[in-house]
């Protein structure tokens, strides 16, 4: 549990929030950026603090599949919220899942079905949307939506 | 300094591309391993096919078609004269390298008997290790691999070992494409005869910089790219000694490849229709020898010489960078620097890189055996071209000591 304390904590994130609310949260953060520099500054950043995933979680099926660098993510059901961990290999890759991890964890399946993602274009990541990102947050995304969607029929 | 008899600067301006900017930096393309730029000798070529004489080829009987297949046969004959070739019909014009290769392992197909061998190098692109696998699947022969050793040179030793009377085919190539290293293929091709194998080389990563002489080799299939050789995409060519050609049943039916055709029975046409079915990449062949045109007319023993001191200065500036080390260490190399620094995830330099303008391939360049032997996920990796310049060196340096100072 400690580890998903330490989510919280890294984040600040308001447990009451609901996703869009954190979502704007994080578009007001990236808008105090000038330049791409201090964007990725603050992603290598995120990267860095992202709490790792519980190394019996890191197996190939965790991965998301991609061609350039790894990406482990794992779901558990809390109660009726959804909880994400995730770790990658690049470090820009980590920041990007840790946006996404902050935007869509500790929510139930339900909420992270219905969530949409635009706030990636408002934070200046459009370019990771591409499909020769092999890094894809586009896959990322659909992963988070895929377990949501896995547990939700559980919840059923 | 460095040295060259070429006007970079006038060559510089034959390439509309280089001046365009990247996410507001001036473009400085270092992945010209994965696909050269496109001199305007080449954007003509294309722009004059299609404004003044596309049709389609060896059917029509009107002017426009005529011209058009005049073109495409000058077209060949240009790539047999650069590669000296014998006959023009040896030249077979292919949708690129991957192509090529595939029609050799499917005319194989048709003569291994199970138990016989054939044999990769450990070098390979996965387009030269992929359709050799499903060769062996559908005909039982055995794969054998010669090693590399940590310079990223073949262990010749090692081929000399393997190779036997079951040897049926050898296939290398010349460069490789995730290290640069130029493969002793005149050792190899003259000893796989004397076992009495035949050999493809893979030339796509060589092409852009020696110009083979498929005579002199005696090699029995030789293919490459045209968009690695500023051509266009799409087309390429795969050479094969007449003999080899005719033994090879066709790859693809269709039009363009028959000489008769009733229910009962199709006779196939001669080479090099026989193994090009269906409409060409009329087009991309034309532009295809534009490109050679272009590269002839500049020369190269001088594009060589030039890549070499770029390839040197590089080298040397790059190993001045804390914790990067560089993979590919042979002694006979083209101007690629594939190389990680240590602690920082390939993919992480390349995506600062992109940011500061810097056009970098990171990954495993499909060549994935190699990544495995290195035990690294991927490289970062430069490639150069005559067009680019030691200023260019300059900005890849600062930009992944930048990155370095970023990602650390």
């Amino acid at each position: 549990m400690l580890i998903r304390n330490e989510t919280y904590c890294t984040f600040g994130q308001n447990l009451a929030m609901s996703i869009k609310e954190i979502q704007e949260e994080i578009i007001d953060e990236f808008s105090m950026f000038e330049d791409w520099m201090q964007r990725y500054e603050y992603m290598i950043e995120l990267g860095k603090s992202l709490p790792m995933i519980e190394p019996q979680y890191k197996t190939d099926d965790n991965i998301i599949k991609g061609c350039q660098s790894k990406v482990w993510v794992h779901a558990e059901l809390e109660g009726d919220k959804l909880v994400f961990t995730a770790d990658s290999d690049a470090i820009i890759t980590k920041g990007i899942i840790a946006i996404l991890v902050r935007a869509f964890s500790n929510h139930t399946p339900m909420e992270i079905i219905e969530a949409d993602t635009d706030f990636i274009d408002e934070i200046g990541l459009k370019e990771h949307l591409s499909a020769t990102r092999a890094n894809g947050l586009v896959s990322m995304i659909k992963q988070l939506k895929l377990y949501a969607v896995a547990y939700q029929t559980q919840l059923n | 300094m460095i040295q060259t008899v070429l006007d970079i600067v006038a060559i510089r301006k034959d390439f509309p591309i280089l001046n365009r900017k990247v996410n507001g930096k001036p473009l400085v393309y270092l992945d010209n391993a994965a696909t050269s730029q496109t001199p305007q000798q080449v954007i003509d070529a294309i722009v004059d096919y299609y404004s003044n004489y596309n049709a389609n080829i060896h059917r029509g009987v009107h002017t426009l078609s005529q011209e058009a297949t005049d073109a495409y046969e000058q077209a060949r004959i240009k790539v047999q004269k650069h590669f000296n070739a014998e006959k023009a019909h040896e030249i077979i014009l292919t949708a690129g390298t991957t192509h090529g290769i595939n029609i050799v392992a499917n005319g194989f197909a048709a003569i291994l008997q199970p138990g016989d061998e054939i044999m990769v190098s450990a070098l390979e692109h996965h387009s030269n290790i992929v359709p050799w696998q499903m060769l062996c699947e559908r005909t039982g022969a055995i794969l054998k691999v010669i090693p590399m050793n940590l310079e990223g040179e073949l262990v010749m030793a090692e081929f000399h070992k393997l190779l036997s009377d079951r040897t049926k085919l050898v296939f290398c190539n010349h460069v490789s494409n995730a290290l640069g290293t130029v493969n002793p293929i005149e050792e190899i091709i003259d000893s796989a005869h004397k076992k009495g194998a035949a050999v493809l080389i893979d030339g796509a990563q060589a092409a852009p910089h020696i110009k083979a002489d498929v005579q002199q080799l005696d090699v029995d299939f030789y293919v490459v790219s045209g968009h690695k050789m500023c051509g266009p995409t799409g087309v390429g060519m795969l050479y094969g000694k007449e003999a080899w050609l005719q033994k090879l049943p066709p790859y693809q039916g269709g039009g363009e490849m028959i000489a008769e055709v009733t229910f009962e029975k199709t006779t196939y046409a001669d080479l090099p229709h026989k193994f090009e079915a269906g409409t060409p990449n009329i087009c991309g062949g034309i532009a295809f020898g534009a490109a050679l045109d272009y590269m002839n007319a500049i020369g190269f023993p001088a594009i060589a010489a030039y890549e070499d001191e770029l390839l040197q200065y590089a080298t040397e500036k790059l190993l001045a960078i804390e914790g990067l080390k560089i993979y590919g260490t042979a002694k006979e190399k083209t101007a690629v620097v594939s190389f990680n620094i240590e602690g920082i995830h390939p993919y992480d330099i390349g995506s600062i890189l992109d940011k500061l303008g810097v056009a970098v391939r990171t990954g495993h360049h499909c060549a994935q055996p190699i990544m495995e032997f290195f035990k690294i996920p991927g490289t970062v990796r430069a490639s150069f071209s005559f067009y680019n310049t030691k200023e260019e060196v300059d900005v890849l340096v600062a930009a992944v000591e930048k990155a370095r100072a970023m990602l650390l």
